[in-house]
């Protein structure tokens, strides 16, 4: 029974084309897209993908430097304050927010954003009456220019699958009830079109700065799984 | 294709996992499979929907089984080989096959923030006419192709109202299978939440889906 499972995972892995042979006993038995959950490093996915990087490199076919630049650029230059820059700009400034949501490609630009996964954004615009949220159900598209990559949960079978047929179950999960006489919108990135969600600016914020209400939008309210609240915390998320 | 990846509408995936202060990249492997990923590409052996179509072809069992970007790596791995950039000995051993020429990296350091800020546009300035137009009411196709489609299973054979017109776009249907571009409309298509689920979903909610011109035909 044990040899029939592994050649079958075995023979799947070389259907699938995955030519290096997998570590079997990594096989946990459970969904894999809460990466997150494991600590121990997977040696050998660590193994394969630097055997990999080292081939490309020695066959001329990869800059190691470009690698570094690449990874470098998405993990600490485009992420989610450039969408919470707009968002804050899109409060603060009624004709900045008429230009955003009648031609987003060309307001995300005046911010300096743009470019890879970003080429042909939208912008959907949360209201008393509607509540919109964005999935990718078919991968995992992503505004990347104003988001950055997406996080695990986005990415997850849990999300992609439900959050069309039961978005109201899937908003009481991040802790948002919504009532029954707000639309809920769900927009599923089926092609090039990358959506943007502008929130809510949150009541009491009247006061603040620009650079303030940049502070308080997060991630999660520009995907439309949340609403911006008064307070910073989980702001990071 | 009808496959593990067209999951919209599905039960039985488990509850959303939220991770706080989530970071980009888990491990430092995710990222080099991210740049690895991104440098390829840019020997234009293949498109992003030929990409999307290798990840889709993962057998389901593995396809829920492994990580993300363990897909980016096998779908990678086969797109190079298929590109005729690397041999699959070479994927194996680990070792550039003896003579083999040495190459020229399609993406230099330096021209990385240019390549990240330019994009790759799937938009065609090219003329075709749109079949279809904002207001009309449209049904679309129940098709069920062995190949690559963005046409999700839950919203076949459905009726919704065309919102607006993105304008002209590459095909993936023919695009993920180096069979031309095919550029066409795409629409921004409201259906509502009862059209696709029936009765027991809340009345005025709907879905909203991108869809090419080859997908709809009029209602």
């Amino acid at each position: 029974m044990t040899t029939k499972r592994r050649d079958f995972l075995a023979g799947a892995v070389s259907a699938a084309g995955a030519a290096m042979t997998p570590d079997l006993s990594h096989a946990h038995g459970h969904p894999h897209d809460h990466d997150h959950a494991h600590q121990v490093v997977p040696s050998d996915l660590t193994l394969r993908v630097k055997a990999l990087e080292s081939l490309l490199v020695e066959k001329g076919l990869v800059d190691r430097a470009a690698l570094d630049a690449l990874v470098d650029t998405y993990e600490h230059k485009i992420g989610p304050r450039n969408g919470a820059r707009v968002v804050a700009r899109a409060w603060a400034d009624p004709a900045y927010k008429q230009r955003l949501l009648a031609n987003a490609d060309a307001a995300i630009a005046e911010l300096g954003y743009g470019g890879q996964q970003g080429e042909h954004m939208l912008v959907v615009e949360n209201t008393p009456q509607v509540h919109n949220m964005v999935v990718c159900t078919l991968c995992s598209c992503y505004p990347w220019p104003v988001l950055g990559l997406p996080p695990v949960w986005y990415k997850s079978a849990a999300y992609r699958s439900r959050s069309v047929i039961d978005p109201r179950g899937i908003l009481r999960e991040f802790g948002l009830e919504l009532p029954e006489d707000t639309e809920v919108r769900v927009w599923d990135s089926t092609a090039e079109l990358r959506y943007l969600v502008l929130p809510e600016r949150p009541a009491g914020s009247e006061h603040l700065t620009e650079q303030q209400l940049a502070v308080l939008v997060t991630r999660d309210a520009m995907v439309g799984v949340a609403k911006v609240m008064l307070t910073t915390e989980g702001a990071s998320a | 294709m009808n496959g593990i990846h067209d999951m919209g509408g599905m039960h039985g995936m488990g509850a959303i996992q939220h991770e706080k202060n989530e970071p980009v990249f888990h491990e430092q492997w995710e990222g080099r499979a991210f740049g690895l990923s991104f440098a390829m590409d840019s020997f234009d052996k293949w498109t992003l929907d030929a990409f999307r179509h290798q990840i889709e072809l993962i057998p389901p069992a593995e396809y829920l089984r492994i990580r993300y970007y363990e897909k980016w790596i096998a779908a990678y791995i086969e797109l190079m080989i298929k590109g005729g950039l690397v041999s699959r000995a070479e994927v194996e051993s680990g070792i550039p096959a003896q003579g083999s020429p040495r190459m020229k990296p399609a993406l230099p350091a330096a021209q990385v923030p240019a390549m990240i800020a330019s994009g790759a546009p799937a938009s065609r300035n090219v003329p075709a006419s749109p079949h279809f137009q904002a207001g009309q009411r449209v049904r679309t196709r129940n098709i069920n192709p062995v190949g690559h489609t963005r046409l999700p299973r839950y919203a076949r054979g459905k009726t919704g109202t065309v919102e607006r017109d993105h304008g002209v776009f590459v095909f993936p249907d023919t695009n993920a299978h180096f069979l031309g571009e095919k550029p066409q409309h795409v629409y921004s298509v409201r259906f509502t939440a009862r059209e696709l689920w029936g009765e027991q979903v809340a009345p005025r909610d709907s879905v909203y889906l991108d869809m090419w011109d080859d997908y709809l035909e009029p209602a």
